[in-house]
């Protein structure tokens, strides 16, 4: 565990700088492969459609990658991450051209005991709010 | 469709025991786009502590996200209506390669939610020799008509 953001540099409402992360079918497909979650809403348009879908739509867990990614990169140790949850409140939609653009932002909301804070992450697409109560709990240098 | 809630509780012990494996935590960590050197590079993961390259946090959905005893078709569940659409995890370590795991999955919870039914189930992630190494929550929402 070798986080290298310190606990004492932070406070509550200490924010983490927003970063952007495309998504393209390409990376949803490489998901479905990795992760073995082959659902065709996440790659087949017309299988979305059926269901009442705009488009095909993102993994839910694809996003959610994406905010542990973000949390693990400020923490400086994906390892330092001991806990991780959220709600998926909006689908990412992923048209064929063009793809789609995640914005992911956070905030220190509480500091724990031994060196913990909560970070609580925004994430965002097309303006709406994929993610909800998204939070993570990071143990700090 | 409501779900049995006779499942509320129930307890699927664990299947085949799964070898977390160094090719596949990078072919995820290549799939997430995240090109941290701990999820590839053995030296870079011992240099941060590690006994061997880590997984990403998100990597145990690999075993968790599908709980086969969840087609039982007493249960009632139509896996064509299901989003996924809450996912949680409470890590003891991180998973790394050359360990091998078990999942041990309980039905938590069966609720409605307006004209939907929400599922929520806790995957006990442990190493064969008994380690416990993570806890999944998985909500899944079965959409109603």
């Amino acid at each position: 565990m070798t986080a290298t953001v310190k606990y004492d540099d932070v406070e509550v409402g200490t924010e983490i700088p927003a970063r952007t992360f495309a998504v393209d079918r390409a990376n949803l497909v490489m998901y479905a492969g990795a992760s073995g979650d082959f659902n065709p809403i996440h790659w087949r348009e017309s299988t979305a459609r059926s269901v009442g879908l705009p488009d095909v739509i993102a993994h839910g867990m694809y996003t959610m990658a994406q905010g542990g990614r973000f949390v693990s990169d400020w923490a400086g140790d994906p390892g330092a991450v001991l806990d991780y949850g959220v709600r998926f409140s909006s689908p990412v939609v992923v048209p064929d051209e063009g793809g789609a653009t995640l914005e992911i932002s956070g905030k220190v909301e509480r500091k724990l005991d031994d060196n913990t804070v909560v970070v609580a992450l925004t994430a965002r697409s097309e303006g709406q709010k994929v993610l909800t109560r998204a939070k993570a709990t990071v143990r700090l240098a | 469709m409501a779900l049995n809630r006779d499942f509320v509780g129930r307890v699927f012990p664990p299947g085949e025991p799964y070898e977390v494996g160094r090719v596949k935590i990078s072919e995820f960590a290549d799939a997430i786009g995240d090109p941290n050197p701990v999820f590839r590079d053995r030296e870079a993961a011992k240099a941060a502590g590690y006994p061997d390259v880590i997984a990403p946090p998100t990597f145990p959905i690999v075993m968790s996200l599908y709980t086969p005893g969840l087609a039982d078709p007493e249960l009632g569940l139509n896996f064509a209506m299901v989003v996924h659409s809450g996912q949680s995890f409470a890590y003891v370590r991180p998973l790394r390669a050359g360990d091998v795991v078990t999942c041990t999955s309980t039905i938590t919870e069966i609720k409605s939610v307006g004209s939907h039914e929400s599922m929520t189930v806790r995957t006990e992630i442990a190493t064969v020799e008994g380690e416990p190494v993570c806890t999944c929550h998985n909500t899944l929402v079965e959409r109603g008509a």
